[in-house]
């Protein structure tokens, strides 16, 4: 039993990253109907912005705070601008294949800028344990947990609790009304992209002293991210925070009872039964944007 | 004047010809870009190194070692159109690749043109295809294996043992084997974990490690995955000590795991930090030369010349064809050639025997901690 309980303490660790990485993909989809495929690469990429930061001189701080500012130009100022606002003009589906490209474009540039070889990444966390109900748990998994609940709630709090959330929500739900009555939807929309920049850039603080930072690392996180926002519900930010964290917990607990081999299948088992059963997520609603 | 002229010109173009003619020709295809290019680019180093030791010391029966140099981009397909490009030039001696799967695949063009084949593989199966032209510069699994489960069974006194292994070649063969020996031995496997090539998550492999609570674990995986396991056994307080190859306790795993690599232990065939006096001399030489401390890599590259080398004089004479008969069952002592760094023996199948050494990661750096003996 103890060997549960260890499993589902590091499942929800990596499934509260997962989350982090499935609300950005909701944001992006409900205010812009952006899919994208580059969110993975979106997570490896600040990982390198602060380690580059660190080799010219930075204190580990210094390169956090830098590196999360950089992805926020770079991934969610220069993203809008340069590459989905162009490209929505064509339609989603050519957007969406133009993420794909971009995807292919950061990992090469970071495996030709950087190295193909993986690198280390300091932990922000200590490492060492804690008791818990008797339980030996590590700190660095409560501490992934604890700042990726942190992001939500803020995020959360931020959607519902204040006037600019609400505003938000419009320009999301109704753009078109949202004008009339005098929202900035244009704006609200790039406050979405600079969220996601921010969401991407923290949960690539999270993982990356556990994966290693290398220029191929989203792929596995792009995939898991993307199936836990299908399975908790693509219009719900909620629904992507669930879909992470059992995802999260699916994936371990398959490596464990079932197989090494099939960890990958199961989540993707999971995902087609949702999608057969109830294609609008665990917890979407069917023909509904809100965030 | 004119006609001075064109005879010294004519005798020059005589010397410089003959010369050439008389310079034994080898030919190294090696991983010199690509994901293998640390491996190849120190792997033709040691061979420049041992050439111009070689050379400067009158070269081989009174000849010349020249060498060209062909970049497999660490790509087996590539690799197998330049080991045919090489052997068409016809070569005295083949050398390289380092990598298992591009010698697999290049190693029946170089036994169909009755080429000798000096390479850098691990592999088990490459020596086990029945080549006779196949030679390896270190150990394949089938000689290491026994001895790391003989010292997690002989010095650990593990009664159980968690093996943990990559689910491709090279981690299969090693695991096929350790398992075996371990059985012999009698150390029972209590957990036996296959994990994928670039696994990034080992939280769920270190929890059932954890819950079969083994004497020892013996982890087998590339070097990035070592890493990550180490952090992530670190990270669930896995206390059982580790065993490992070449692969756990390596320089980049080291720098990749951090403190988590401290305590890890692994059988090392070739190391530069050996405690043998002829390895130090390499060491501080091929340091000199090219600004940087090789790796075992750079080891293998100098020992292929300097078995050619013995071969060769062993012979009498430069002879391609008789080459491969004359080093099976031949045993080359560094008392009488220092080139050779360790006394070596080479079997029928064109394996090695070799002492190699029991290294320990100690605050961040390799500790050789015992000499493992010769098998036979």
């Amino acid at each position: 039993m103890s060997n549960l309980f260890d499993l589902l303490v590091a499942g929800l660790a990596t499934g509260a990253i997962y989350a982090l990485v499935a609300v950005g993909f909701t944001l992006l989809w409900q205010t812009s109907q952006t899919i994208n495929f580059a969110q993975g690469e979106f997570v490896m990429l600040p990982a390198f912005l602060m380690l580059a930061a660190m080799h010219v001189g930075a204190p580990l701080w210094l390169a956090i705070i830098l590196g999360i500012l950089l992805s926020m130009i770079l991934l969610g100022l220069a993203f809008k601008l340069l590459l989905v606002d162009p490209m929505m003009r064509h339609g989603v589906l050519p957007l969406a294949i133009a993420t794909m490209a971009l995807a292919i474009g950061i990992k090469e540039a970071v495996k030709q800028f950087f190295s193909a070889e993986a690198s280390p990444f300091p932990s922000i966390v200590p490492t060492g344990d804690i008791s818990i109900l008797g339980h030996a748990v590590s700190l660095q998994s409560i501490g992934v947990l604890v700042v990726a609940i942190l992001a939500v709630v803020g995020l959360t709090t931020l959607l519902n609790r204040t006037s600019l959330g609400h505003q938000m929500q419009a320009a999301a739900q109704n753009p078109t009304v949202a004008r009339i009555i005098g929202v900035p939807v244009e704006r609200m929309i790039l406050l979405t992209f600079l969220i996601n920049a921010f969401l991407v850039a923290l949960a690539s603080l999270l993982i990356t002293p556990i994966y290693l930072a290398k220029f191929s690392s989203g792929e596995v996180l792009g995939q898991a991210a993307f199936i836990a926002a299908i399975v908790g519900g693509f219009n719900q930010v909620r629904g992507a925070i669930a879909g992470g964290l059992l995802i999260g917990v699916l994936d371990n607990l398959a490596a464990s009872y079932v197989s090494t081999q099939y960890r990958a299948a199961v989540p993707l088992i999971f995902l087609i039964v949702v999608i057969l059963f109830r294609p609008q997520g665990l917890l979407g609603r069917a023909e509904e944007r809100t965030l | 004047m004119k006609s001075t002229l064109l005879a010294g010109a004519l005798l020059a173009f005589a010397t410089a010809t003959s010369a050439y003619a008389q310079a034994i020709k080898l030919a190294d295809v090696a991983e010199l870009s690509g994901g293998g290019a640390t491996v190849g680019t120190n792997w033709k180093n040691g061979i420049d190194l041992a050439i111009e030791e070689i050379n400067a010391k009158g070269g081989v029966l009174g000849r010349k070692l020249e060498v060209t140099h062909a970049d497999s981009q660490s790509n087996p397909g590539v690799a197998r159109a330049q080991v045919q490009k090489a052997l068409d030039a016809e070569p005295y001696v083949l050398l390289g690749p380092g990598y298992s799967g591009s010698v697999k695949v290049t190693a029946p063009l170089a036994a169909e043109a009755g080429i000798t084949q000096i390479m850098g593989g691990e592999a088990a199966e490459l020596t086990q295809a029945g080549n006779k032209f196949l030679f390896r510069t270190s150990f394949g699994q089938q000689s290491s294996m026994p001895k790391v489960a003989k010292y997690i069974h002989d010095d650990m006194k593990a009664k159980s043992v968690a093996v943990v292994w990559v689910n491709n070649d090279f981690g299969r063969g090693g695991r096929d084997v350790v398992v075996k020996e371990l059985d012999r031995l009698g150390s029972k496997v209590v957990a036996d974990l296959s994990t994928e090539a670039g696994q990034a998550d080992f939280a769920a492999d270190v929890g059932k490690i954890k819950a079969a609570n083994p004497d020892a674990v013996f982890v087998y995986l590339n070097e990035e995955e070592s890493a990550r396991i180490l952090k992530e056994l670190k990270r669930q307080g896995v206390t059982a000590p580790l065993m490992g190859e070449t692969t756990l306790i390596g320089q980049k795993v080291i720098e990749l795991a951090g403190d988590a690599a401290n305590g890890a232990r692994g059988h090392v065939g070739l190391t530069t930090d050996a405690p043998v006096d002829l390895i130090k001399g390499f060491r501080d030489r091929f340091s000199k030369k090219y600004n940087y401390v090789p790796d075992h890599n750079g080891l293998k590259g100098y020992l292929a010349v300097y078995m050619v080398k013995a071969t060769t004089e062993k012979m009498g004479k430069v002879d391609s064809k008789a080459f491969a008969d004359t080093l099976h069952g031949l045993t080359i002592k560094a008392a009488d050639e220092p080139g050779i760094l360790m006394d070596v023996t080479f079997d029928q199948n064109g394996d090695i025997d070799r002492q190699s050494f029991l290294v320990e990661v100690v605050e961040g750096k390799q500790v050789v901690k015992q000499v493992l003996p010769k098998v036979k």
